[in-house]
């Protein structure tokens, strides 16, 4: 049953055998020839195997001469299952050694049966890796191959695509698309070969070039669109797609053209998701009255989530003067109006002093909700974080867009933040003009809250005559200004 | 406002539709379009047909019939107080779209949720209006996963699987106490009483198939459900003892972890910083340890840290190793199948090569190092015919030798 290993005429060049098979994936043809040599035995050594195409062809080769009659007697091979389904997927490989290494796998699986089982041998390892190779190729035939639609002479649509397999899968890849384009007319052309379903027959084709596939299709925007709207900038993992598909696919897929932008533009994304909660505020409000609705609804920031209600400025839609406080108080949020209580009084009563007209003064707060924490039945002031200062920026930014006062006077420091942007030093800052963005001016002073909270501990520097004083002369200045400006 | 044109919808609903993480179309019945009178085939192994930049494979046309949502749960973008763009589609442009796709081979088939409009049952009628449409007058045989609403009437659920191939109910968060917390409008017992029902559905469907070759089949891909990762203060060990009870308790073929990430118009209840991708990584490779390794719950628990934190810097595999020493080093000559899983760097099919190999040859390193991803990394844990860790597995630097060098995966916008 075993040939012996040294049959034949020794191995000097010339005394091989030469075998040629029809195509680059006829395993019936090899599986004939190997057959008929091995019953001869044959040894591998002896054997060369060449495929159409000049694939492996040897131009010194010897002149070929007719395979060795077996002996009548000799018993047909057998081999396992395995190696006859790995080989069925290696030989469609490009590798031109994949012939001889099957014969010579064969070979030996004469003399010990179970050798497929050895995933330690160095053949049997070869064999596996041009196996899954192709598997691969033909998986991915499956998954990245494009239809593009054409119109056929009497009418009807033919779905054509053009891919370029690396292996020689096209034929072993027909019953997939038959199987599942049934009722359809298509054709898959590539530069091995083509293939043309008519809804009932397979026929094959010729070699085919690119520029026989038509260029585009209308669908293939949509499929952009999902593709690109699918794609979470959040979870950029750009190795993980290569793993799967690798850049020599891109050419023919009509979504791939994308990439490199999704995956540019993405970080961007990301941090502007991230942000500040990153939050679509949608379109600027047209009226004061879309700003005090829209803010009661607003739950961008966890003061806005805490249960109290939103208070709006107030004012002459046309103000001359806007007046910035931090966020409503305690009084504040329950009469949903600004600037009425401890704070509020202050300021209205210094306002008086220095001839400034509240009632023609637009007043708001850089923050629209009240935050608190309770101590005992009373709710305390908590000062707003800077991320909740710069989510509410959109809303003060809605009212100076809509009232446009020439002056502003931002009182402390979170209002001189929702004024700029960043945080500055009250006291650095006090008494002078700073220039917004657009044109704007901007005065910053103290909180009149801060005053309240300082002792009353006569004209001593810090204590609270003396700065009560220069809260004064801060008005007093914006006062002269803002006459200037008339 | 004027009508959005089909591109414009199917943008929103596709973006409205990304956050969740399942598009597998495998492990369905068998079929093709052979005979019949349109397209469409499943050839059991899924196929994805692109992958987008975020790693993750297109196989499906993921989107929703609608992003408008009664519902108000915190983590979601279609959430009712959320700013977000709203778009609809009617069944018919589903159905268009989904064969136009898969007629150009862009996709395995469909995945189609929704927002809830009116109320649940109505919601869920439209969905399963868009499966029927597909199968019943388009003949398709291509895969169809409808997400199912665990508040619709029970008759509808049982409808959604007499068309679908795999039919969902998300649990969303690992815990009760996060639901309740995060998604006020759901509630746990109604999510697990409809995934009950979807199972006995299932395993009915199944029993009779066995009977009568005719009966109707009943989602043959089974059900799967997916929790967020890092909303809520679910520990690693609370979210792998919570998959396994799902798992053992409804049959599901997949659980799916999707690590929080941050949408835009964020609800502030949530943590603004995304949980690290790793995580939910590992929390993958743990399920897989349970899955197809043969882990208990438990032990994969015990890989944690006294938090009940997976570590982030190795796999929990390894993890598990270095804790248990005294299971090791395992002899690849003699050592049984459920041994050798759980030498770290080996996998279920370097294990099935050993046991082939070694029936015909006693291991030597030489051998393991063709048979495996990275000889370094199991040297430490195994006995070979010209090899043994001396002491190895008692070295407190074992770790070092053996875990991945880079201590933690960088964030790109780490302050």
């Amino acid at each position: 049953m075993i040939p012996a290993r040294d049959h034949g005429s020794g191995s000097a060049p010339g005394s091989g055998w030469v075998v040629s098979l029809a195509a680059p994936d006829d395993f019936d043809g090899w599986r004939e020839v190997a057959r008929q040599l091995l019953r001869a035995a044959i040894p591998p050594e002896q054997v060369r195997w060449e495929a159409p195409g000049g694939e492996g062809a040897d131009l010194f080769a010897a002149a070929a001469r007719p395979l060795p009659v077996p002996p009548a007697d000799a018993p047909q091979p057998r081999v396992s299952r395995a190696f006859v389904q790995m080989a069925q997927s290696a030989i469609l490989h490009g590798d031109s050694a994949r012939f001889a290494l099957l014969y010579r796998l064969l070979w030996r699986l004469q003399s010990c049966p179970r050798l497929m089982e050895d995933a330690a041998d160095p053949d049997v390892r070869h064999i596996d890796r041009l196996a899954r190779t192709v598997r691969r190729d033909i998986h991915k035939m499956r998954a990245f191959l494009r239809f593009r639609v054409v119109e056929e002479a009497d009418g009807q649509e033919r779905y054509v695509a053009w891919f370029e397999p690396e292996h020689h899968i096209l034929r072993a890849n027909a019953g997939v698309f038959v199987r599942r384009f049934t009722q359809m007319r298509w054709s898959i052309l590539t530069p091995q070969g083509a293939l043309h379903w008519d809804g009932e027959i397979l026929r094959e084709g010729p070699p085919a070039q690119r520029s026989d596939a038509p260029s585009g299709d209308p669908t293939e925007d949509l499929w952009r669109k999902y593709y690109a709207s699918t794609f979470n900038p959040a979870r950029l993992k750009v190795g993980a797609m290569l793993k799967e598909m690798p850049r020599k696919y891109w050419k023919n897929m009509p979504e791939a053209a994308l990439i490199p932008e999704l995956v540019a533009g993405a970080q961007a994304r990301e941090a502007r998701m991230v942000e500040a909660g990153s939050q679509a505020f949608g379109e600027r409000p047209a009226s004061l009255a879309e700003v005090a609705s829209a803010i009661a609804a607003c739950r961008r920031c966890a003061i806005g989530c805490n249960g109290t209600s939103a208070v709006p400025g107030e004012g002459p839609r046309k103000a001359r003067l806007m007046i910035v406080g931090e966020q409503p108080g305690d009084m504040e949020e329950q009469a949903g109006r600004p600037f009425i209580g401890p704070a509020g009084q202050l300021l209205r009563a210094h306002l008086n002093d220095t001839g400034l007209d509240v009632n023609a003064a637009y007043v708001t707060n850089a923050v629209k909700h009240f935050k608190f924490a309770m101590t005992g039945k009373r709710r305390l002031h908590q000062s707003p974080t800077a991320g909740e200062i710069d989510t509410c920026r959109w809303w003060v930014e809605s009212e100076r867009a809509l009232v446009q006062p020439r002056l502003i006077l931002a009182l402390g420091a979170s209002a001189a933040r929702a004024m700029l942007g960043r945080t500055v030093s009250v006291q650095k800052e006090r008494g002078r003009p700073h220039r917004l963005e657009d044109g704007t001016e901007l005065w910053i002073t103290t909180h009149p809250s801060y005053l309240l909270r300082l002792k009353d501990d006569g004209r001593q520097e810090g204590g609270r005559q003396i700065e009560e004083a220069r809260f004064r002369d801060d008005l007093r200045a914006v006062a002269a200004r803002l006459r200037e400006l008339a | 406002m004027t009508q959005k044109t089909v591109m414009e919808r199917l943008e929103i609903l596709a973006d409205a539709a990304k956050y969740d993480a399942s598009c597998a179309s495998s492990g369905t019945a068998k079929r093709n379009s052979k005979g019949g009178k349109g397209i469409g085939s499943t050839e059991g192994m899924g196929i994805c047909h692109a992958y987008a930049p975020d790693g993750r494979c297109i196989s499906l046309l993921k989107i929703l019939l609608t992003n408008h949502c009664v519902f108000d749960c915190h983590y979601c973008i279609n959430r009712k107080s959320s700013n977000t763009r709203r778009a609809r589609f009617t069944p018919q442009e589903v159905v268009d779209l989904t064969l136009a796709f898969y007629r150009r081979n862009y996709i395995e088939g469909l995945f189609l949720s929704s927002g809830i409009v009116k109320n649940a049952s109505h919601t869920m009628e439209q969905l399963i209006e868009v499966a029927r449409i597909l199968r019943e007058e388009h003949d398709f045989r291509g895969y169809i996963h409808l997400k199912t609403i665990p508040e619709a009437d029970p008759e509808l659920v049982a409808r959604a699987g007499l068309w679908a191939d795999r039919v969902s109910i998300n649990v969303e968060l690992p815990t009760v106490a996060g639901l309740t917390r995060l998604a006020p409008d759901k509630s746990a017992t109604q999510i697990e009483g409809a995934m009950g029902t979807l199972k006995s559905a299932i395993v009915e469907a199944k029993d009779a198939r066995r009977r009568f070759r005719s009966a109707p089949k009943f989602a043959p891909g089974g059900q799967s459900t997916q929790m967020i990762v890092g909303a809520d203060a679910a520990s690693d060990a609370d979210i792998v003892g919570r998959a396994s009870a799902l798992y053992g308790r409804f049959g599901l073929r997949r659980v799916y972890y999707s690590a929080f990430s941050p949408i835009p118009d964020a609800s502030a209840v949530l943590p603004l910083q995304r949980p690290p991708l790793i995580r939910e990584h590992r929390l993958y490779q743990s399920d897989w340890l349970m899955r197809f390794y043969g882990y208990a719950p438990q032990e994969v628990q015990q890989a944690a840290d006294d938090k009940g934190m997976l570590p982030l810097n190795m796999d929990p595999k390894l993890a598990w190793a270095l804790k248990f020493r005294d299971v090791f080093p395992v002899d690849l000559n003699r050592a049984a199948r459920e041994q050798l899983l759980r030498v770290p760097g080996l996998g279920v099919r370097a294990v099935n090569a050993i046991l082939g190999a070694r029936r015909l040859r006693r291991l030597r390193l030489e051998d393991v190092a063709r048979l495996t991803v990275s000889l370094a990394k199991v040297r430490p844990f195994i006995v070979t015919a010209d090899w043994r860790p001396t002491l190895l597995t008692d070295r407190s630097d074992l770790q070092a030798l053996v875990a991945p060098k880079r201590a933690e995966q960088l964030e790109l916008f780490s302050a």
